[in-house]
């Protein structure tokens, strides 16, 4: 299509350019016909291999830097976590402060063992799933330093609320060398430091198979996990049913467990949401009704302009003209 | 309708103590009933979830063992 129009362009200019050809075209209409068709021919050409070359290198260049680039494999990347509709997620829900209860227990018996927890203090739990006497009850359980005495030797003390929670081991390296050279992350934060959140934790701690796919590649001392990225992952499978006994008669299922957990997890790491979210809604009620306010407001003292009327009325056409009257550039 | 709004400018808007005390004990009273209000539609809709709503079982259970 835009062969042929350009052609026709190319044609009737020349016509124009030189009108003295008609006459000839006339007289010899066969000789000038074989010329023009080798013309359309070279020009076809040229368009044709114009294009090719233009979409060729393109193409080319698309296929060189423009495809999305994927620095790791699928197993690399561990596979995506699916969505699950987390009660205490929604904008509107709390915390279920009596599946944090259960998911600390399933921390202190569990997790505990091998993942610290640092960033909270025994105070952080009254109120939220513990009273004051069980939450010291606790705090005391742990050992702490004090401040070096008379003689300079520190002594141990039991812990307070104003403690924090203690390391299963003493540094990351004696971490490291018990746990065959994986380093068990801290868990304060582990919602919030780990892609898909909720989701990601709940499925690593519910998707270890019966056994590894066949195929997959798992050095010794590492587990199978399809949702850890390199799938080999240094934690075995912990969580079985009826690993814990809830005191509140919940049947501890595997995923009843990873969900309470997840829950607490969620909690150590944004202990703020329920305040968050309750002043959250509040700000939306004042604000909206601020946001009426101010559209009435602005309707109220845009009315003058909004009903106005202009109207223009041109001079009488011989009116003299007045000295300023007359608009120059 | 203009008699009531007679009757507050005579009331209150018309001196100026009056005025900006009228609005200030406003201010804290709807600031009072509002964060009253609201949070008993957030404890409705979160009833049961919080610690508020399932720390009996565990006080009294501590009540028990004091005893």
């Amino acid at each position: 299509m835009l062969a042929r129009s350009s052609l026709r362009a190319a044609r009737s200019a020349r016509s124009i350019s030189s009108p003295t050809v008609t006459s000839d075209a006339q007289r010899n209409a066969s000789s000038q016909s074989s010329s023009e068709s080798a013309a359309a021919w070279k020009s076809n050409g040229l368009l044709a291999s114009s294009t090719l070359l233009a979409v060729g290198s393109v193409s080319w260049y698309y296929y060189q830097f423009g495809r999305p680039t994927q620095a790791m494999t699928p197993a690399e990347e561990g596979l995506h976590a699916p969505v699950h509709p987390w009660e205490h997620t929604k904008l509107y829900k709390t915390f279920d402060h009596s599946a944090l209860r259960r998911g600390f227990q399933v921390y202190r018996e569990v997790c505990s063992a091998c993942h610290s927890l640092q960033r909270l203090p025994y105070r952080k739990f009254v109120g939220s799933f513990m009273t004051v006497d069980e939450a010291k009850a606790l705090a005391e359980e742990s050992e702490y330093d004090t401040d070096p005495n008379d003689e300079g030797e520190v002594e141990k003390r039991p812990g307070k609320l104003s403690d924090y929670m203690l390391a299963p081991y003493k540094n990351d390296e004696a971490a490291r060398a018990a746990n065959n050279g994986a380093l068990p992350p801290d868990l304060s934060l582990i919602t919030k430091a780990r892609h898909g959140g909720c989701d990601y934790i709940f499925a690593l701690l519910t998707g270890y198979p019966e056994e590894p796919p066949a195929g997959a590649v798992v050095q010794s001392g590492l587990n199978f996990n399809p949702y850890f990225p390199g799938t080999g992952i240094g934690m075995a499978r912990a969580l079985y049913d009826g690993l814990v006994e809830y005191e509140d008669g919940t049947s501890a299922t595997t995923s009843q467990m990873a969900k309470d957990v997840v829950e607490f997890l969620n909690w150590a790491a944004e202990p703020e949401m329920d305040d968050r979210k309750r002043m959250g809604w509040k700000v939306m009620a004042v604000t909206s009704v601020l946001f009426g306010l101010s559209v009435w407001v602005k309707r109220y003292k845009w009315s003058n302009v909004k009903t106005r009327r202009l109207a223009y009325q041109p001079p009488p056409p011989n009116a003299q003209k007045q000295p300023g009257s007359v608009f120059r550039r | 309708m203009a008699g009531v709004l007679g009757g507050i400018y005579n009331s209150i808007v018309k001196r100026n103590a009056v005025f900006l005390t009228t609005i200030f004990a406003g201010a804290f009273a709807t600031n009072i009933i509002f964060n009253i209000g609201a949070d008993s539609v957030w404890d409705q809709i979160n009833k049961g979830r919080q610690w508020k709503d399932i720390k009996q079982r565990y006080m009294g259970d501590q009540e028990e063992e004091d005893e």
